[in-house]
C-alpha cells in the first residue's frame, strides 16, 4: 500500500455475467475462424480434439494387442502385425497424445486465464505449434500406410537401422512434433514471466501454473536432444554414417544414452502437469487452502531438475559400466522424495476440509491411489539387483501404465471434468460422471495389476507368443481392458450429450478461487472485460468471494462508483 | 504375505535369487504399509470431513515445517536402505567368481548358440553343472538381444560390438527357461532356450558323450531332432503355413522363384546351400534374415535335415 505514489490503481469488484451473449465460441464463425484462430482457448480446444482422436486410435490399437494376447499363440493377427501395432500404440500415445495432452490442451486454455491475461505472449507461435503438430501427425499417419514401423517406440539401434519398415518417416514425425512441444514451452515461460495481472506475484500463482512452468523448462531443454537423436538415426538409415552401427565402428548403446537423455525427462513432461491439476482439484473440492504451497511448487522444479540426471536407469543391463548403473540408481531414488512430498501435502490439504466427492474429486482420489502404486513400484525397479530381474518384463509395462495412465490420464480426465463447464458452458451428468469414474478405476486395476504379477514371474514384454503358464493372467488383463474401453465410450456419450442437452453451467460451479473461474462460462473472447487485480492467493477459501473479482477501474470510468480498495 | 510373494516370483534356483527376493519382499512390504497408511488416511478424511453444508468453513492451515521435514527425511532413509541393498546385490550379480565355468554364447535372430570349452556347441539348449559358478561370455551376430533366466534372476543385454558377461550358480537340477528380452523383430518371442542343470557327474558324462551325434540314428530322425534343436522351428513350420520362412511341407523338389527372378529346383544341393549360405539364394517374398548354420551343424546333421525335409510330403 503506497497510496501516495503515482501508479496507484483504483480497483472495484466486477460482477460476472451469468448469461453471456458474447463468448469465445461465438466470437467468430466458420471453419476458418477455428483453424486459423489466434485465441488460446480455441487453440486449446483444437489440441483437445486432436489428442482425443489419437487417444482413440492408440486405444483401439491397445485393445487389438490385448485381444491377440488372449491365447499363447496366434489369435487374430500375425507376429509382424503385432510388432507394428505395439510400436504404433506406444508412439501414438507418447508423441501424439500424452506429451501434448495436459499442457497444450488444458494448459493453453487456462494458463492465460489463470493469470488474468488476454492471451499467451505469442498467439501466432501458439497457432503455429498446433499446425506443426498436425504436420507431424500427418507424417506419423503416412508412416503407418507406408510400412508401419515395428521397432518399439524407442527405435533402438541397430534393429531400427536394419528393419524394412518406415522408420525414417516415423522418426521425422517425432522430429516435427518436437518443435510443436518446444514452441508451447517457450510461449508458456514468456507468458508467465511477462503477462501476469497486477498483484499476481509468483507466490500467488496457482500450482497448475507452477507445474506448467516446470514442464516448459524440460520441454525447451530436453526436446532438442530428441530431435538430434532421431535426426542421427535417420541419417544412419539414409546415408549410413555409422554413428550407431557396429559394423562401421559405431555404438548402439550410444543411441540408448541419447534416447533416454530426452525420454526420461519427457516422462516428467507427461506427469508434472498432472500434479498441477491434482493440486487444483484437491484444494477446490476440499474447499481449503492448499497445504505446503511452496513445497508443492518447488518439488515440481526439483523433479524437473533431478529428472535430467537419471536417464541411465533404463540401461542397468544394457552393458553400460557398473559404476554408471550405481550412480544412476542412487540419483533415481531422489526423484521419489519430491514426489512423495507432493502426495503427503495433498493428503494434508484434505485434513479438516469440506470434502465434496464430485466427479473431478473422484478422479483426484483415483489418481492418488493409482499414482502412489506407480511411484512405489518405481522404487522397486530403481533398486539395482531387483531391476536386473524385472527389466523388460511386464512389470515395467504395468509400472509405466500406472504412472502414465493411472497418473496423467486420470488427472487429465479430472481436469477435463473440472473445467468442462468453463470450456463449454454446459454441465455434464454428475451421476454418469461418477459411475464412469468408478468403471474406469476398477477396470484399470483389472487390466494392469495382473501385469505386475506376470512381470515378476518373468513374462518378457513385447512378446507375441508366450508360455502357457501366463494365459490366465493375460486373459484377466484383456477382460479388464475391454471394460476400460467401455468406460471411455460411456464418457464420450455423456460428454457429447452435455454439449447439446446439458444444463447451462454457472460461472463458478465449484466455488473455486482462482482467476479462471472469475469470468463467465464460457469466457468472453478476451477472457476478462477488465484487467483483473489479485489480492489473495488462489486457494484462499476463507476470504470472501467478491474480493477475488477485483479489477482495475479505467481512468475514463465513472468515478462516482465505489472504490473497494486501493493497492499498488 | 509370504504366500503372495512366493506366487509372484519364479522358483529360487540360483545363489543370488534369495537376496534379490528378500529385497523384492522388503520393498513390497514397506511400500504396502506406506500405501495402506496413505489410503486409510484419505478414507478417514473423506468420511470425517465430508461436506456437511454449502457454508462449511475450513481452517486456514498453510504449512507445517515439522511435518514437511518428517515426510522428507523418512523416505530418504528408506530409499537409502533400498539403494544400498540393491547395490550390494548388483555387485554380486556383476562379479563372476574367478573359477567360473565359461560358456560362450552367441545370439542371432532368432537363436541362441552355446559353445563349451571342449569345442562342442549346442543351439537353443544349454547344459550346465549344478553348484558350480557358470559364466556366459556373450555376443550378438546382428541386433541387440538380451539373455534372461527368471529362475536365476539374471539378465544381460547381448551386443553386436562387444562382449558382455553374466554369471550364475544353479542350486538345483532340472530345466529352466531362457528368454530373449530385448525386442529383436518378428520371432523375438520365439527366441527361447532351455537351460538343463545337471549334477556334476551327469554334466561330466554329458560333456563326454552328449555332444556326439548318435551315428546309429536314422537320418530323418536326426533331422527332426535338429529341426527343433537348432531352432529351425522358429521360422519354418511343418504344416504348410508361412511364418518368417517357407514351410518345410512339400518343399522338396519344388520350383523356387528367387528375389533376382531366377528359378531353382529345391533339390538336395539347394537345401544344403540354403542352410550354409542362406542369403545367397533367397526365395522371393521372404525376408533375407536367416542366420548361417555353417559351423553350427555338422555334416551328418545337415544330411539329416535334408532327409527330414524330403520326407515331408502329403
Amino acid at each position: 500500500m503506497a497510496e501516495s505514489t503515482a501508479n496507484t490503481l483504483k480497483i472495484r469488484e466486477f460482477p460476472i455475467d451469468e448469461n453471456p451473449k458474447h463468448t469465445y465460441l461465438n466470437a467468430g464463425k466458420g471453419i476458418k475462424s477455428w483453424l486459423f484462430t489466434l485465441d488460446h482457448k480455441r487453440i486449446g480446444l483444437l489440441y483437445l480434439g486432436s489428442i482425443t482422436l489419437f487417444f482413440f486410435v492408440g486405444g483401439v490399437l491397445a485393445l487389438l494387442l490385448r485381444t491377440e494376447l488372449l491365447t499363447p499363440a496366434q489369435s487374430i493377427i500375425d507376429a509382424d502385425t503385432y510388432n507394428q501395432i505395439f510400436t504404433l500404440h506406444g508412439a501414438i500415445m507418447i508423441f501424439l497424445f500424452i506429451i501434448p495432452s495436459i499442457p497444450a490442451a488444458l494448459g493453453n486454455f487456462f494458463l492465460p486465464m489463470m493469470i488474468g491475461a488476454k492471451d499467451v505472449a505469442f498467439p501466432r507461435i501458439n497457432l503455429a505449434s498446433w499446425w506443426i503438430y498436425i504436420f507431424g501427425a500427418l507424417f506419423a499417419l503416412y508412416s503407418i500406410v507406408s510400412g508401419a514401423v515395428d521397432t518399439g517406440w524407442t527405435f533402438y539401434t541397430p534393429y531400427s537401422v536394419q528393419t524394412e519398415t518406415a522408420v525414417v518417416s516415423m522418426t521425422f514425425a517425432v522430429f516435427i512434433l518436437g518443435f510443436s512441444s518446444i514452441l508451447t514451452g517457450i510461449n508458456f515461460i514468456v507468458t508467465l514471466h511477462k503477462l501476469r495481472s497486477p498483484g499476481l506475484n509468483w507466490g500467488k500463482m496457482p500450482l497448475f501454473l507452477w507445474s506448467l512452468y516446470a514442464t516448459a523448462i524440460i520441454q525447451i531443454l530436453a526436446t532438442p536432444i530428441l530431435a538430434i537423436t532421431v535426426l542421427l538415426l535417420a541419417m544412419e538409415r539414409i546415408f549410413g554414417i555409422g554413428i550407431f552401427d557396429p559394423t562401421m565402428g559405431g555404438d548402439p548403446v550410444l543411441y540408448q544414452h541419447f534416447f533416454w537423455f530426452y525420454s526420461h525427462p519427457a516422462v516428467y513432461i507427461m506427469i508434472v502437469p498432472a500434479f498441477g491439476i491434482i493440486s487444483e482439484l484437491i484444494s477446490t473440492f476440499s474447499r481449503k487452502t492448499i497445504f505446503g504451497y511452496w513445497a508443492i511448487a518447488l518439488s515440481s522444479l526439483a523433479i524437473a531438475f533431478i529428472g535430467f540426471l537419471v536417464w541411465g536407469h533404463h540401461m542397468f543391463v544394457s552393458g553400460q559400466s557398473e559404476l554408471s548403473s550405481v550412480v544412476f540408481s542412487f540419483l533415481t531414488f531422489f526423484v521419489g522424495v519430491p514426489t512423495g512430498i507432493k502426495i503427503f501435502n495433498w493428503v494434508a490439504t484434505m485434513y479438516k476440509g469440506s470434502i465434496d466427492l464430485k466427479t473431478p474429486m473422484l478422479y483426484a482420489l483415483a489418481f492418488l491411489f493409482l499414482f502412489t502404486i506407480g511411484g512405489l513400484t518405481g522404487i522397486m525397479i530403481g533398486a539395482l539387483s531387483v531391476n536386473v530381474h524385472l527389466h523388460d518384463t511386464y512389470y515395467i509395462v504395468a509400472h509405466f501404465h500406472y504412472v502414465m495412465m493411472g497418473g496423467t490420464v486420470i488427472a487429465l480426465l479430472g481436469g477435463l471434468h473440472y473445467w468442462w463447464p468453463k470450456m463449454t458452458g454446459r454441465m455434464y451428468s454428475e451421476f454418469w460422471g461418477r459411475i464412469t469414474c468408478g468403471v474406469i478405476f476398477v477396470s484399470f486395476n483389472m487390466t494392469f495389476l495382473p501385469q505386475f504379477i506376470m512381470g515378476s514371474q518373468g513374462m518378457p514384454r513385447r512378446y507375441f507368443n508366450y508360455v502357457d503358464q501366463f494365459q490366465g493372467l493375460h486373459q484377466f488383463s484383456t477382460i479388464g481392458s475391454y471394460i476400460l474401453g467401455l468406460g471411455f465410450v460411456m464418457m464420450a456419450v455423456y460428454l457429447v450429450w452435455s454439449l447439446f442437452k446439458g444444463p447451462k453451467a454457472p460461472s463458478n460451479p465449484w466455488k473455486a478461487r482462482s482467476l479462471d473461474w472469475m469470468t463467465s462460462s464460457p469466457p468472453p473472447h478476451h477472457n476478462f472485460e477488465y484487467t483483473p487485480v489479485i489480492l489473495h492467493g488462489p486457494y484462499d477459501h476463507h476470504k470472501p468471494m467478491r474480493e477475488f473479482r477485483m479489477g482495475v477501474v479505467r481512468e475514463a470510468a465513472d468515478h462516482s462508483k465505489p472504490v473497494a480498495r486501493e493497492t499498488t | 504375505m509370504n504366500r503372495i510373494i512366493e506366487y509372484m516370483l519364479p522358483p529360487q534356483r540360483s545363489t543370488v535369487a534369495s537376496d534379490v527376493d528378500s529385497l523384492f519382499t522388503f520393498i513390497n512390504v514397506a511400500g504396502f504399509i506406506l500405501f495402506a497408511g496413505i489410503m486409510i488416511t484419505i478414507l478417514i478424511f473423506v468420511i470425517k470431513y465430508r461436506r456437511k453444508s454449502e457454508d462449511d468453513v475450513t481452517p486456514v492451515i498453510t504449512h507445517n515445517s515439522i511435518l514437511e521435514v518428517t515426510w522428507t527425511v523418512i523416505p530418504i532413509i528408506l530409499i537409502l536402505i533400498v539403494f544400498s541393498w540393491g547395490f550390494r546385490g548388483f555387485l554380486q550379480l556383476s562379479s563372476p567368481p574367478a573359477n567360473a565355468y565359461e560358456i560362450n554364447v552367441t545370439a542371432a535372430s532368432w537363436l541362441w548358440e552355446f559353445s563349451y570349452p571342449n569345442g562342442g556347441t549346442t543351439v537353443n539348449e544349454v547344459f550346465v553343472p549344478v553348484d558350480r559358478p557358470v559364466k556366459f561370455i556373450m555376443r550378438s551376430d546382428d541386433v541387440i538381444h538380451s539373455l534372461f533366466i527368471p529362475d536365476f534372476r539374471i539378465k544381460m543385454d547381448v551386443l553386436p560390438n562387444r562382449y558382455t558377461t553374466t554369471w550364475f550358480q544353479a542350486t538345483s537340477t532340472g530345466e529352466a527357461i531362457l528368454y530373449c528380452t530385448e525386442y529383436c523383430g518378428t520371432a523375438h518371442s520365439d527366441m527361447l532356450a532351455t537351460v538343463h542343470v545337471l549334477s556334476i557327474e551327469e554334466f561330466e558324462e554329458w560333456l563326454e558323450t552328449g555332444l556326439e551325434i548318435d551315428e546309429d540314428m536314422p537320418l530323418a530322425d536326426l533331422g527332426r531332432q535338429t529341426y527343433t534343436g537348432a531352432g529351425c522351428n522358429a521360422c519354418h513350420t511343418l504344416d504348410g503355413t508361412d511364418r518368417i520362412g517357407p514351410s518345410f511341407l512339400n518343399l522338396y523338389n519344388t520350383e523356387r522363384e528367387l528375389v533376382d527372378g531366377s528359378v531353382v529346383i529345391a533339390d538336395e544341393d539347394y537345401l544344403r546351400r540354403s542352410i550354409l549360405e542362406p542369403q545367397a539364394e533367397v526365395t522371393a517374398g521372404y525376408p533375407a534374415n536367416m542366420p548361417s548354420y555353417a559351423g553350427r551343424l555338422n555334416e551328418r546333421q545337415i544330411d539329416g535335415l535334408i532327409a527330414f525335409i524330403k520326407e515331408l510330403q502329403d
